[in-house]
């Protein structure tokens, strides 16, 4: 294809794109405006239905229980074939001596900031119902925090923190504890994750039934997922032997 | 639109730019990260907090520490050949 024709489609399919984009954004709603009626009814019904505070954690792991189940098992899934991918670096190839970071000041605040956001982590999942937050962000927070110990440090820290066996361990039991919230709600006599659980006053801690079980639940899921993640990305970069 | 969201919204187009022209992927890999943070500081003046939590720890946490390692492993590969 010559030059002249290739500028010339180019300029055709530009100016039909920019057309269709300009006919779409002329007919989009005003800004800020929601037809949606869904949101309205998770509005109304959700604080009286599930005594959780956050409508979003009632909708992740209430109404859409189910969907978050589905969630939890892709990231599940992508760790295993991470994990199978990069598992050919066998532990002792781990050249533990290299990356170790010898200036003070970094390791002094790695010593602050480790705790600090171990226990943030564990603070978003546990309020998640009745703040911001919620399994997901608080497992990230709570698997990066046990990372930065190798960044702050060294490998050999965090594997010691860390095994991989452990890591293994708290994600197949966040993964299998949710399906087990699941089917406590079968046995319960109603439907699959339904809350068998008493919801609770509205604001307190032990309060929104279920909701707390599975933000527990696929809060350990990701943090395992995370540290099995950050373990085998670090291993691979820190392996002697070339394949 | 408030300012604070125009303002916001054109913070995230500058950042997107930014990561596209930057050409060194350390640095690339650098501004990716502040481009999340800036996704963050939208999420939350569009008062979604949830959101906003999400996007600090995928996309100026986690995503970051995956493409930094990725790098230093190709950039030693490379100084090996």
């Amino acid at each position: 294809m010559s030059r002249r024709l290739r500028t010339g489609l180019f300029l055709v399919g530009g100016a039909g794109l920019w057309a269709l984009l300009g006919w779409a954004f002329a007919g989009l709603p005003a800004f800020g405006d929601y037809h949606g009626v869904y949101g309205r009814l998770v509005n109304r019904d959700s604080l009286g239905q599930t005594h959780a505070m956050s409508a979003i954690a009632a909708v992740t792991f209430d109404y859409r229980g189910f969907d978050t189940l589905g969630e939890d098992f892709i990231l599940f899934a992508s760790v295993l074939g991470v994990a199978l991918l990069l598992r050919q670096v066998r532990e002792r190839d781990v050249d533990a001596r290299q990356a170790v970071e010898e200036s003070e000041p970094v390791r002094a605040v790695g010593a602050i900031a480790v705790p600090a956001f171990f226990l943030l982590g564990l603070f978003v999942i546990a309020h998640g119902y009745l703040t911001p937050g919620g399994g997901f962000q608080g497992g990230v927070v709570v698997g990066l925090a046990l990372v930065l110990v190798s960044i702050a440090t060294d490998y050999r820290s965090y594997a010691r923190l860390v095994h991989k066996s452990l890591a293994d361990l708290v994600e197949g039991v966040g993964a299998g504890a949710y399906v087990a919230v699941g089917v406590g709600g079968l046995v319960a006599g109603s439907a699959f994750l339904e809350s068998f659980v008493s919801r609770g006053k509205i604001g307190e801690l032990t309060s929104s039934g279920t909701i707390a079980l599975l933000s527990w639940a696929s809060g350990l899921e990701v943090a395992g997922a995370t540290l099995l993640l950050a373990s085998e990305f670090l291993e691979e970069l820190l392996a002697r032997r070339r394949r | 639109m408030i300012p604070l969201q125009a303002v916001t919204l054109a913070l995230v187009a500058a950042g997107g730019l930014a990561v596209v022209l930057a050409r060194d992927v350390v640095r690339q890999a650098f501004v990716n990260g502040f481009y999340g943070l800036s996704l963050v500081v939208l999420f939350l003046v569009f008062q979604a907090p949830d959101v906003a939590l999400s996007a600090i720890t995928v996309g100026s946490a986690a995503a970051p520490l995956v493409i930094a390692i990725s790098i230093a492993r190709v950039h030693r590969r490379e100084r090996k050949r």
